[in-house]
């Protein structure tokens, strides 16, 4: 079983509550309600620079600073693991600098940043995701200057995005896109759902929880508002189709969710079990295995 | 496995205790202090302050000796610290045609008001280790007596613009969007080209600039003058109506001088790129200068083809903070992404696999 909310933590009064000032903090809020007014497109903000590395999470960081409250539950992930190094590390850091109770239960928590998934757990209207983004411009590695990507998402001309998806069927018989799927968000913007595996792209649609993204490096910000359409692009004779497995996850028996494949011996006898770890701890709580 | 990423906590705390012992070395060494850093690595002090867009000696030596040696990891230090000092106010922009010279020189003129002056340098220092520099003793360093004259050095290329040969240098009185603060846009303006450019890393700068002189963006460059000083630092508090003096910063500040051949509307002249830099660092001033230059290559009409000439090219990649931050990334657990791929590229080997058989 995953921790459970763990009590408030004394707050290092050296910093100012979650790290950053007011002032920045007001100036990223601002920048979330254009970006919650405009859905799907990509608000330029003052990025500052956090005591973390550049492509560690900064961007997401600065958006969960912006917005948490003394009385939020925080939960951070990384692949969909509460325990990997660097969502430990982001976890303490705003447990030290705000001082807010942490959490491993998705549904406990009242924020969850996550760097490339999306909790297997149903999000309620209550909640708020931050997604850490590497690269906001979905259209980034067709065009790589940002005065013309600019230009074409203001044009709504999206047709460079259909061509490459097209090339990827006339020469593989299938898009070749497996994470940072491209989607349409309420019929205007196509927007990079940043790396989570495509398997994800369905939770966004009509999601009741508020969807945040944050680019630190690229000092960009988007979202994507409670109850919003968002659709992944695909072609009426090639739908968009997520990841399936055939296997079932050697922990809890899951057999619906994301698996990660583990290599167990030198012979590479391979063993799956869900990416997500406080779904698959809850499950096998709840007296589910494997076998 | 690659369980070896989890493991959170107690792993963090081993590794930076591990990384505390190895940036100790052997304790029966004497412990380096943060002023002799700051006396005696005077130029890595200078490329961190630049860098970091701090001025503060004694906090660059700091960020130096926690980084262990590592410029752009005590640059990092530097920068993530500045982020969160308040603004008070903007000082006035410096006058470096008031500088304290300690070094200046030009190669466009044998000699110039106020002289060539070599000062401190590795120019013409033969490349040779200095054993003796092994020996560890008190060496007390050579004896300098100061005895030059002050005397007015005004700018060497503003001896050309008196002329009408060189391309004036006007000031909008615009004021300049800070790039720390306000998102970069492009195209972006000169001033906030300086403005990455200054905290761009030294090393890309250089090889920029150097692809420039080998063809790519040719822009024929003379180093107009080049002077390494003390310049007075000026505020003018709202409250006070008049400015005063808060202290003195060592800078070095570059002109090139480029070609231009000029157009149907402009008669030919020169051109000129700048650098400016806090402490001595007269690579990365040069550098900057050429690079600057190149940048300008719209506001000039030249046709823009090479890397140096494209400014989303540039200013997108000289920040080494930003750069090592998303390279140094590919360390985090990629597995959900890779689990992804995997997938994807069995199912798009399926088919052939079939056709074969």
């Amino acid at each position: 079983m995953n921790a459970a909310t763990q009590p408030r933590p004394r707050r290092d009064d050296a910093y100012n509550f979650a790290y950053l000032d007011e002032q920045t903090k007001r100036m990223i809020r601002r920048g979330l309600l254009k970006a919650v007014a405009i859905p799907g497109y990509q608000v330029p903000f003052g990025g500052r620079e956090m005591p973390l590395p550049y492509g560690w999470g900064t961007g997401g960081m600065q958006l969960t600073a912006a917005i948490l409250g003394a009385d939020d539950v925080l939960k951070v992930i990384d692949q969909s693991a509460d325990d990997t190094t660097n969502a430990v590390s982001i976890r303490r850091f705003f447990a030290r600098t705000a001082g807010v109770a942490t959490t491993e239960q998705t549904a406990q928590a009242s924020i969850i940043q996550t760097r490339h998934r999306i909790p297997e757990t149903p999000l309620t209207a209550d909640q708020i995701m931050v997604f850490q983004v590497p690269n906001p411009d979905p259209l980034r590695f067709i065009e790589p200057l940002e005065s013309e990507t600019r230009t074409l998402h203001a044009l709504k001309d999206y047709g460079v995005m259909h061509v490459k998806l097209y090339e990827d069927i006339a020469t593989f018989g299938h898009i070749a896109t497996a994470y940072a799927y491209p989607v349409t968000v309420a019929g205007r913007y196509v927007m990079d759902p940043s790396p989570i595996p495509k398997f994800d792209n369905p939770k966004l649609h009509m999601s009741p929880a508020l969807m945040l993204f944050g680019a630190g490096r690229e000092k960009r910000l988007y979202a994507v508002p409670p109850y919003t359409q968002v659709s992944s692009l695909d072609f009426e004779d090639h739908p968009f189709a997520p990841q399936r497995w055939e296997q079932h996850c050697a922990i809890c028996g899951s057999e619906d969710t994301f698996l990660d494949e583990l290599i167990v011996d030198d012979q590479g006898t391979q063993s799956f079990v869900c990416s997500d770890t406080d779904y698959c701890a809850q499950r096998v709580a709840q007296g589910r295995d494997g076998q | 496995m690659y369980v070896a990423v989890k493991g959170g906590e107690r792993a963090i705390d081993n590794a930076h205790r591990l990384l505390a012992k190895k940036r100790r070395g052997d304790t029966a060494v004497a412990e380096l202090g943060v002023e002799q850093i700051r006396q005696q690595l005077p130029l890595a002090v200078a490329r961190v302050m630049s860098e970091g867009s701090l001025y503060d000696e004694q906090l660059a030596a700091l960020a130096i000796k926690q980084a262990a040696g590592d410029l752009v990891e005590a640059i990092f230090l530097l920068r993530a610290y500045r982020t969160t000092l308040p603004r008070f106010c903007a000082s006035l922009p410096i006058d470096t045609s008031r500088m304290l010279l300690s070094r200046r020189l030009s190669a466009t003129f044998k000699d110039v008001p106020g002289g060539q002056l070599l000062g401190p340098t590795f120019d013409y220092t033969h490349r040779l280790l200095d054993f003796s520099l092994l020996a560890e003793g008190d060496y007390p360093g050579p004896d300098v007596h100061g005895h030059a004259q002050l005397e007015p050095c005004p700018h060497v290329l503003g001896l050309l613009a008196k002329e009408g040969l060189i391309k004036e240098e006007t000031d909008l009185g615009e004021a300049a969007d800070d790039i720390t603060r306000t998102p970069l846009e492009y195209p972006a303006s000169r001033a906030q080209r300086l403005q990455a450019l200054a905290r761009g890393d030294e090393g890309f700068l250089l090889a920029l600039g150097y692809s420039s002189q080998r063809g790519y963006g040719r822009n024929h460059p003379f180093a107009g003058e080049i002077r390494i000083g003390e310049v007075d630092v000026w505020l003018e508090p709202e409250e006070l109506g008049f400015p005063i003096a808060i202290g003195a910063i060592e800078i070095t500040e570059c002109e090139m001088v480029n070609q231009f051949v000029g157009s149907t509307a402009e008669p030919a002249q020169f051109t000129r790129g700048y650098g400016l830099a806090f402490g001595h660092a007269e690579r990365k001033a040069m550098a900057m200068a050429l690079v600057d230059r190149s940048l300008r290559a719209e506001e000039y009409g030249e046709e823009i083809q090479s890397p140096a000439q494209q400014q989303e090219f540039v200013l997108a990649h000289c920040d080494n903070v930003e750069a090592a931050g998303f390279v140094s990334h590919l360390k985090l657990p990629h597995y959900v992404d890779f689990q992804s791929e995997l997938e994807l590229i069995r199912k798009l080997r399926k088919p052939s696999t079939e056709q074969a058989q």
